[in-house]
Parts: C-alpha cells; structure tokens; sequence
C-alpha cells in the first residue's frame, strides 16, 4: 500500500487506460507538456506522445465537439475542461449532442467520450473556478455523471467512464485533488460505476453526500457520534444512473435523513434526491428530508467562501432539526464543550 | 551571477503555419462559373477543369430526381404527412455536386435542409423524411451510408466533421468529410471553431457553404460584412474558394478539387457556393413578408437544373429522350414515396425509452412501466 493523492490516482487512471487501450485520446487546454493545470496529465504526453495526449486550441465547444466526431470515428476521448464554469461555452455540444447522439440515431450511433470536469469550491479560487455545474448534467438524459470522493474510487470510476458504452460526465472535487488515501490501485476493491456506497454505518439518520461533501458528512459523523447520535454515511459516487437501491435501503433503517451538496439548495441534484426519499421512504420516516447546501446566490469569492460552503456546523444544525423525539438536544452542547 | 547559454532567438516574424502566404489562400475575384447562365461554357480560371460528361449526366439525372423529391416532400407537408420540410429547391447543383464529389468511403455531415444531398447519396427517400414526418430519430443508418444524423444546431456538425476528419487522419484512412452549413451557420462559433481546429489539425475536411442569400428572413448583408463567406477560411489558414452554386458544372470542379486537396494531406478546404432558396425556410415561413417577387424571379431564369440541361444538349451529350427517361425515375420515385411515407408511421411510444442509453438505466424501466400501464388503460 502506498499513499497516493486523488489527483495522482486520477492520472493513475488516465496512464493506465492510454496503455490497455489504443482508442483512448486525451486532450484539451494545456494538458500536454504542461500536464495540465491540475497536473491530473502529467507526464501523459511525454509516455504517449502528442498523438495520444494533447493540447487543443482554446475553445470549449470545439474540443467536446471535436469528441464527438472522434468517438463516431471509433475513437475513445477523454477531454478535460479546465474548470467547471469552463464548461458552459461546450454546453450546447453536450445537451444537443454528446447525450443524444445515441438516441438521434436509434442506438447506432454511440459516443463512448469522457468528459471530465474539475468542479466546486474550497480552494480560494476567483470568480468562475468553484461552480458546482452537476445539476445541468444530471437533468439531461443520455448523460452519465459521476463524482468520486475518494482515491480509489478516483481510479476505478474513471477507468469505468472510459470502458463505458456511454458518455461520461467526470465531476471531479477540485478541493479533494490532493487528499490522501493508503490505496493499492491494482486491486480492485470498488464496485462498478453506477452504485453507491454506504462509507459509514449507522443508526439514528442516513447522511446522503457526494464528491467534495462526502469528507463533510463523514466529519460531522463523527462530531455527532461524540454527543451519542449515530450518523449513516452514503457516498453516492454516481449521480447518473442514481442508485435508489442502496439509497432506500439506508433510509428505511435509519428513518431521518439528511442531503448535502456544495451546490446552491434551488431545483439542485439534492433537491431531486430528498423528493425520491420522500416518495420511496415515507412510511419509515420520522422526519422530513432535509437538504444542506451552498445558498442561493453566485459562488462568492474566495474571502467569503467559508461561509458559503456547507462545513459540519451546517450539517450538524440540520442533523439536530430531525425531530428526535428520543434523543436529547445536545449536539450543540456537545460541540461547545469539545 | 551565472551567464546561462542563449537560446535561440525567435524569429519576430511568424511563419504561416499554412505553409502558404495569405494570398494564396484566397478565393477568386469572382465566383468561379465553367457555364454562363444561358447554357454555354465559360472560360475557367486555372486550376478547375469540367468533370467528364458521364458525369455530368449522372449529375444531371440526380437534380432531376432530387428537385422531385423536394417538389413531392413539400407537397407531402401541405397534406400534413410531414411535421415540417425545409426545402432546398434551386440548391440542386450544391447539393448534388455536395455528394458526387465524394466517395464511397468518404463521410458527409448535412444540415437539414440537405435532404436531395441524402437522396442523391443513395439514403432511402423515407428514411430521409422519417425525422421530418414527426419521428424521433434520423431514420437511416450513419455508419452504412456514411451520412452523419441530419443536424438542426446551426453550425455544431461542422465540429464533429472535423473530429470525424481527424479520426481518419489519425487511423492513417484516406477518407474525406464534407460538411454543409448555409451562410446564417457562418455566423455561429462553432463554425469558427470548426475552421480553427480543422486548420490546426491538418483535418481532411471540405467545409461547403451554401449561401442560399436568407437564414429563415434575415439576408446576407445583415449576417456577414465579410467581402465574400469564403474569405471567413483565410484568416484560420484555409484555403477558400468562391462558386456559382448554380452553375453544377462549377460547383463539382470545384469541390472535386477542394477533396482532392483534403485527401492528398494539404488540409481542410472551404467552399462558398452562391445560391438562393427559392421556397421559404420551410413550409411554416412567409418569404413574401421578407423579399421580393422581383428578386425571386431573378433567380429563376438562374435555375441550375435548366442550365445543365441547357448545356449538356447544347454539347450533344443529353438527348430528347434522356431528359423524358429521367423525367419518368423522377416520377416514379415520388410515387413510390407518397405509397411508402405513412406505412410503418404508427410508433412505438415505449421505445422511446430504448436508446437513451446503451442499458436502460433503472429509472427509466420504472418510467418505461408506467407509461405501458396508461398505455394499457388508455386502451382498456
């Protein structure tokens, strides 16, 4: 085992693929010599060359676009946008065509294309470099959307979007790049792409949370287990196709349930998520779904972000506000006192 | 302090990446015309010679054919058996100049309203009509006629044109892509984008512009205030070139020579046809609200089906007899389309469900099960 950051398991990914398989291109804006501004193509262009890695000229559209042409070509893109606010210039090319290419053409047609996003907040980043885009994509059929939270997941789900028969919506944490995992990449211990996993096991509510809010929900696990309340953590990992299975099961068990997502609350993926608990789960609830999330307005800039970002704090309120009539308020108490 | 080794000194001045000067990339003073509008040759600048007259006569045979398939799919939407047409009429020489410039192995990306260009490509006339009618797909097969799904965004196939170019390229194929766009599309940025990346990935791609003069009611001069479309490639590097697109004779000189260009290795190639649309952008538009009669008849004594014909008796190469032979193909054609447009028409609503993915995912099973039950009951 060896520690290994998820930014190296991302370029892990990226390097194993490229090898295993000759259809695989990876490009976009300063992802060769450069290795990109992440560094998640390090060194690709150097092992692989310019005909495997490369860079683009500057535009969004035209490199998804380019995708899509290379995919019918019976190529195997994997396009890197430089930020998620990045994206929205390639946005047409994505809802018009990446996600419907397959149905357009009565299944004859597939576009088996990565497109992988840095995505979110938390790293001081100025205006446009934080969004948190996942509900453009999870609201437009034909896409899949994954979102990894931790290292190995990194590793698999990308390898997964890869060897898909599907476009790929690649949402990576920008702020959990350079978090770190004990992980051994050669051994697969993940499930397949399109699952979601419970992260901790629990009792009194079930937390639902992916990408850069799974780390929050696990923190605020643990806050809450010192005041004697006992949080279920399910990382959700796939956005697209949405695993109810594994999400119905935690919540029937546990009867509460809270959503957290960095994304501002107003029609977002949580928002989604609670009405299919509330519609699948209702007679083991004890109380209604509740959802955290960024506020409502553009993503603030970096000396504000703090108080945006949903923190444990946020969670934990919204943890205490689940009408237990058996547990004793004393999860703020518990706090102050720590 | 240490003195580090000079590098090289950049040359200040840039080196065109298109191998060539400015100059050379540009197109012709005037559209190139190998045949005047009154049916005679034209003395052709350098570089263009007219196709062999086998060829122009298969050309002729497919506009003939082409314009009665338009004629009968226009007819088809005033009856209601079409949602919508945008009929390309007075485009003939374009679009089938578009397709026999190509091969067999070649890729063409059409926009919608290039539906004689898919006839002429040999794609089943229904299938070419099953979007329009009011289905959910494109109706033919891409990958057996190598014709991309006729696209609606202004402008975003020509992207995937390029990508399609760069496949082959990159496979070491000799294939070529030709990709229509009209001249509203040239105001798009993906068209800009389309141009920048074919020009920087030495693409094999023949970008055709079809300046039919309208985009729906705004005309040229309100798009564009460039000196011609065709100079729009000049500025990526890419050499342009500008054509009588109702001059067929023209317009397969010239595209045969833009494809010979791409499938040689020299790069993309851009053609600005000039045309005219002579119905209205489709049968839902008012053109009368927008030009005039005047202008429209104009370009009627500009037809380019009459033209070749004109031509091709003129040089002895078409008789009284071929003209009524491919007269009758055309009829029967659009007999055989009126028998076969509304048969098979009855769809499937829960297919819909089929291919939105290669697996349908859970939800949509869950989905696809209710809407078989308010099938079932609206039956019951």
């Amino acid at each position: 085992m060896a520690t290994v950051t998820m930014a190296q398991a991302l370029n892990a990914a990226l390097r194993d693929t490229l090898r295993e398989d000759d259809r695989t291109l990876v490009f976009g804006e300063d992802v060769g010599r450069l290795g990109g501004v992440f560094r998640i193509t390090d060194g690709l262009t150097d092992e692989f060359g310019e005909e495997r890695c490369f860079d683009t000229p500057l535009a969004e559209s035209g490199l998804v676009g380019l995708g899509v042409g290379l995919a019918m070509g019976g190529f195997r893109p994997v396009v890197e946008i430089q930020f998620d606010a990045f994206a929205y210039p390639a946005f047409e090319q994505i809802a018009s065509h990446v996600a419907k290419m397959r149905n357009r053409t009565r299944g004859r047609v597939a576009l088996p294309m990565v497109i992988r996003i840095p995505y979110g907040g938390g790293i001081g980043g100025v205006e446009h470099h934080s969004d948190s885009s996942e509900a453009y994509y999870a609201h437009t059929p034909g896409l899949k959307v994954v979102t990894p939270a931790t290292v190995e997941d990194a590793y698999w789900l990308l390898r997964d979007a890869v060897r898909d028969p599907d476009p790929v919506v690649f949402l990576e944490p920008k702020k959990l790049y350079w978090s770190k995992q004990e992980a051994d990449l050669g051994h697969r211990g993940v499930p397949a792409l399109g699952t979601a996993v419970v992260r901790r096991p629990g009792h009194d509510a079930t937390l639902l949370a992916y990408g850069p809010s799974v780390p929050v929900a696990l923190e605020a696990a643990r806050e809450a287990a010192q005041a004697g309340i006992d949080l279920e953590v399910v990382d959700l990992r796939t956005l697209v196709p949405f695993d109810d299975e594994t999400v119905t099961r935690s919540v029937r068990r546990t009867g509460r349930c809270v959503v957290v997502q960095e994304a501002q609350g107003f029609a977002g993926v949580g928002a989604e998520i609670a009405a299919r608990v509330q519609e699948r789960c209702f007679h083991s609830l004890s109380a209604p779904v509740l959802r955290v999330a960024g506020f409502d307005i553009p993503y603030p800039p970096p000396r504000l972000e703090h108080a945006y970002l949903p923190g444990v704090d946020r969670v934990l309120d919204a943890v205490h506000r689940l009408q237990y009539d058996d547990v004793p308020d004393t999860i703020h108490l518990a706090r102050g006192a720590a | 302090m240490s003195v580090t080794t000079a590098a090289p000194v950049a040359t200040a001045v840039p080196v065109p990446r298109s191998g060539g000067t400015a100059e050379a990339l540009l197109p012709t003073a005037v559209p190139v015309q190998l045949v005047t509008e009154a049916g005679t040759a034209a003395t052709p600048p350098p570089g263009y010679v007219a196709p062999p007259d086998a060829t122009l006569r298969e050309a002729y045979r497919r506009m003939v054919v082409g314009r009665r398939f338009d004629q009968q799919a226009t007819t088809l939407t005033r009856q209601g058996r079409l949602a919508v047409y945008p009929s390309s009429r007075g485009q003939e020489a374009c679009q089938v100049a578009g397709v026999l410039s190509l091969q067999e192995q070649d890729w063409l990306f059409p926009t919608y309203r290039d539906s004689m260009a898919l006839v002429a490509r040999g794609v089943d006339p229904v299938e070419v009509l099953t979007l329009l009618r009011g289905d959910w797909h494109c109706g033919y097969d891409p990958t057996t006629v190598r014709v991309a799904p006729v696209c609606t965004p202004l402008a975003t196939q020509l992207l995937h044109a390029t990508g399609m170019a760069d496949a082959t390229r990159r496979k070491g194929e000799d294939g070529v892509v030709m990709a229509f766009v009209g001249d509203g599309g040239t105001s798009e940025g993906d068209f800009h984008e389309a141009l920048n990346f074919a020009a920087v990935f030495h693409a094999p791609v023949v970008f055709f512009v079809q300046n039919n003069k309208y985009a729906i009611s705004v005309p040229l001069a309100k798009q564009s205030a460039a000196p011609t479309l065709a100079h729009k490639g000049v500025g990526y590097g890419i050499r342009s070139e500008q054509v009588d697109g109702n001059d067929l004779v023209a317009v397969l000189a010239v595209l045969t020579a833009a494809v010979a260009h791409a499938r040689s290795g020299r790069g993309p190639f851009l053609v600005e046809a000039h045309t005219y649309r002579m119905e209205g952008h489709t049968n839902a538009d008012d053109p009368d609200r927008y030009r005039d009669g005047d202008e429209v008849r104009r370009w009627s004594a500009a037809d380019p089906v009459d033209r070749l014909r004109t031509y091709l008796r003129g040089k002895g190469v078409l008789t009284e007899q071929d003209v009524e032979t491919v007269q009758a193909e055309a009829e029967a054609l659009a007999a055989d389309l009126r028998a076969r447009i509304d048969v098979e028409a009855l769809l499937d609503p829960l297919e819909l469900f089929a291919h939105v993915y290669a697996d349908p995912t859970p939800q949509l099973l869950e989905q696809r099960g209710q809407l078989q039950t308010e099938l079932q009951d609206t039956e019951d």
